[in-house]
């Protein structure tokens, strides 16, 4: 963020104050609401709209949520009639090992999906960023999956890439080296399902993190690169180590922020990839899948749910706060 | 021989750079062949490269099929994208500005009021809005779809941050020439800023066509899905006709790609200008 600028926009103000003639007549209230030449009134009129849609969409469902998990509300969005249960909803969700289940899927999913997807990326942007031809082609091959949803490359993953034991495209291959078909998304043990699922977010994901990392690398001032060959660095493995990859410093902590950020709203792929006419299995249910069957299957929980929702955005908020604390990431680079 | 090892070295990058993009590109190919295929060939033990017989009439027989309302859910979605795309787009681009551009002493915090939902990821908020939308009445409707997504941090943020670095001399020839805030707006910012609403248009429009968690919760009646949820409805279903699948599949991402290619180059530059690595 540009600090600076938003200062001189900040300072702006006084200006037109001192302007006011000194024993000119003191303004009413409606003139001091409007402000300096109406300022105050055209800032709300083209802020105004959007602040209090947000308002409305955001802080007040969060607000209503947060009142909403101290009662037993079953099938009802408006608390009254039902019982007030105080903490009993987030005592419920705390000691429910399925809820619990799903906070360790999503651990377990980041801790595959970020290092995969930060390393790819990285890959990816650094062999087309010293492309001297096609770079473009290259770059829009990447980028193109971030086109497709999640639901058209689960139809893709499941029922051709991993369908099950009669056909598929990785069971055909794997046959003509003489392994054995696979069940992909049904075997729990070992869990080839997470095979599935990690190589969809790779796919969908990776080349937008390719976008950011070449936009990084671009930044990287060429005097360093001229500088290392002077002093004898090889090229390759030492000038990434000591130039490349400490300039990306900045582009690396907002990829992971994002990368986790993301990795907590999985639900579209677990959703699409397993469940099917027979429902969702038991396994592999990340905390949004959870809340969703929680709160709009067949329970309509919505009490429980609404704790489910507020245990979960505190625990966002408290890891995105320690992350950003511990990346060093101050206002600047909000 | 140095320049032999670089040569050779070059060489192998560019053979693993073909093979990791035609690892990218199967799985087009695949809802492309799944998609012209009979149903015998995708369903068949032995999978093969090319289909045994291209049926081109699954392209008309998807729109036929009453169990997928695959038409009615492509007019939900275009629905729902465009206008989705321009109350975003309009909405953001005026706070922006406003943010931007506007002296007001409290603008700072009106800001971070607004940045701060961003630390809120939208899907934990699933609950809480959908309890708030079935209060309005909204369900399956296509206000409920589409108003309580219009308020995008994340595109205001963006608008916000090209308005700063926008050149003040264009705006203070139009105050001289003695427009208001809003025509100054309107006939000068705009008209210079297109880059940045089609970035910000493109991001929005394929969030929009894609998304799948909101209209699966509010789109509850089959009037009202979205062709991701038809999609993935028809995924669970217990009897599906694959080529159908496949080809329904296709068709929904075909306006996206065209989109994509043509304005791809706005996307980028947008991600690069949103700050977000700065």
């Amino acid at each position: 963020m540009t600090a600076g600028r938003t200062e001189e926009a900040v300072t702006d103000v006084p200006a037109p104050r001192a302007a006011v003639a000194p024993g000119a007549e003191p303004r009413s209230l409606g003139a001091r609401l409007l402000g300096p030449q109406r300022r105050n009134l055209w800032f709300w009129l083209f802020v105004g709209p959007f602040a209090i849609g947000l308002g409305l969409f955001t802080y007040v469902p969060l607000v209503w949520s947060v009142y909403l998990s101290f009662f037993d509300a079953h099938n009802t969005v408006s608390p009254a009639g039902s019982d007030f249960v105080g903490l009993g909803n987030y005592g419920a969700m705390l000691s429910d090992p399925a809820f619990l289940g799903s906070l360790g899927t999503f651990l377990l999913f980041t801790a595959f999906i970020v290092p995969a997807t930060y390393a790819l990326s990285l890959a990816l942007a650094l062999m087309v960023n010293r492309l001297r031809f096609a770079q473009a082609f290259f770059r829009s091959v990447f980028f193109l999956p971030t086109a497709c949803s999640y639901v058209v490359a689960a139809v893709i993953w499941k029922l051709s890439i991993f369908n099950g034991v009669r056909f598929g495209l990785a069971n055909t291959v794997l046959g003509w080296f003489g392994a054995e078909q696979t069940a992909w998304l049904s075997t729990t043990d070992p869990p080839w399902y997470w095979l599935v699922i990690v190589t969809v977010r790779l796919w969908l994901q990776a080349g937008f993190y390719m976008i950011l990392f070449l936009a990084g690398l671009q930044r990287i001032s060429p005097q360093l690169y001229e500088a290392a060959a002077v002093d004898g660095a090889r090229p390759g493995w030492q000038v990434f180590r000591h130039i490349t990859f400490p300039q990306l410093r900045a582009t690396s902590v907002a990829v992971v922020l994002l990368l986790v950020i993301n990795a907590f709203q999985a639900f579209d792929e677990f959703y699409n990839l397993l469940s099917d006419a027979r429902g969702y299995p038991p396994y592999a249910r990340p905390p949004l899948v959870y809340l969703y069957y929680t709160a709009l299957g067949r329970d309509q929980n919505l009490g429980l749910g609404s704790a489910g929702a507020v245990i979960l955005a505190l625990i966002i908020a408290v890891a995105t706060v320690v992350q950003a604390r511990w990346f060093g990431l101050g206002r600047k680079e909000e | 021989m140095h320049d032999a090892l670089t040569r050779a070295g070059r060489a192998l990058r560019l053979v693993f750079l073909i093979a990791l993009a035609l690892l990218f590109l199967i799985p087009f190919y695949l809802l492309v062949r799944n998609g012209l295929a009979t149903e015998r060939d995708i369903t068949a033990p032995g999978w093969t490269f090319f289909p045994h017989t291209l049926q081109w009439s699954n392209l008309t027989e998807v729109f036929r099929d009453p169990n997928l309302p695959l038409g009615r859910a492509l007019l939900n979605s275009t629905l729902i994208a465009v206008s989705t795309t321009l109350g975003t787009v309009l909405l953001a681009s005026l706070a922006g500005y406003g943010l931007a551009r506007i002296p007001y002493r409290r603008a700072n915090l009106v800001f971070y009021a607004i940045l701060g939902t961003l630390m809120v990821p939208a899907a934990v908020t699933f609950v809480p809005s959908f309890v708030l939308v079935s209060t309005l009445g909204w369900i399956s409707t296509l206000r409920g779809l589409v108003v309580p997504t219009l308020f995008s941090a994340f595109a205001c943020f963006i608008f916000r941050q090209y308005f700063l670095g926008f050149p003040k001399e264009l705006e203070d020839a139009a105050r001289v020439d003695g427009l208001g805030y809003w025509r100054t707006y309107w006939r000068i910012v705009v008209p210079n800023a297109r880059p940045v609403f089609a970035a910000v248009g493109t991001i929005v429009f394929i969030g929009a066509w894609n998304a799948f968690l909101w209209p699966l919760v509010i789109g509850q009646d089959r009037e009202a899905w979205t062709v991701q949820v038809a999609l993935s409805t028809f995924t669970t279903a217990q009897n599906l006709n694959l080529h159908e699948l496949f080809v329904a599949a296709a068709v929904s991402i075909a306006p996206l790609v065209v989109v994509f290619l043509l304005l791809q180059r706005y996307i980028v530059a947008g991600v690069e200008r949103s700050g977000i690595d700065d």
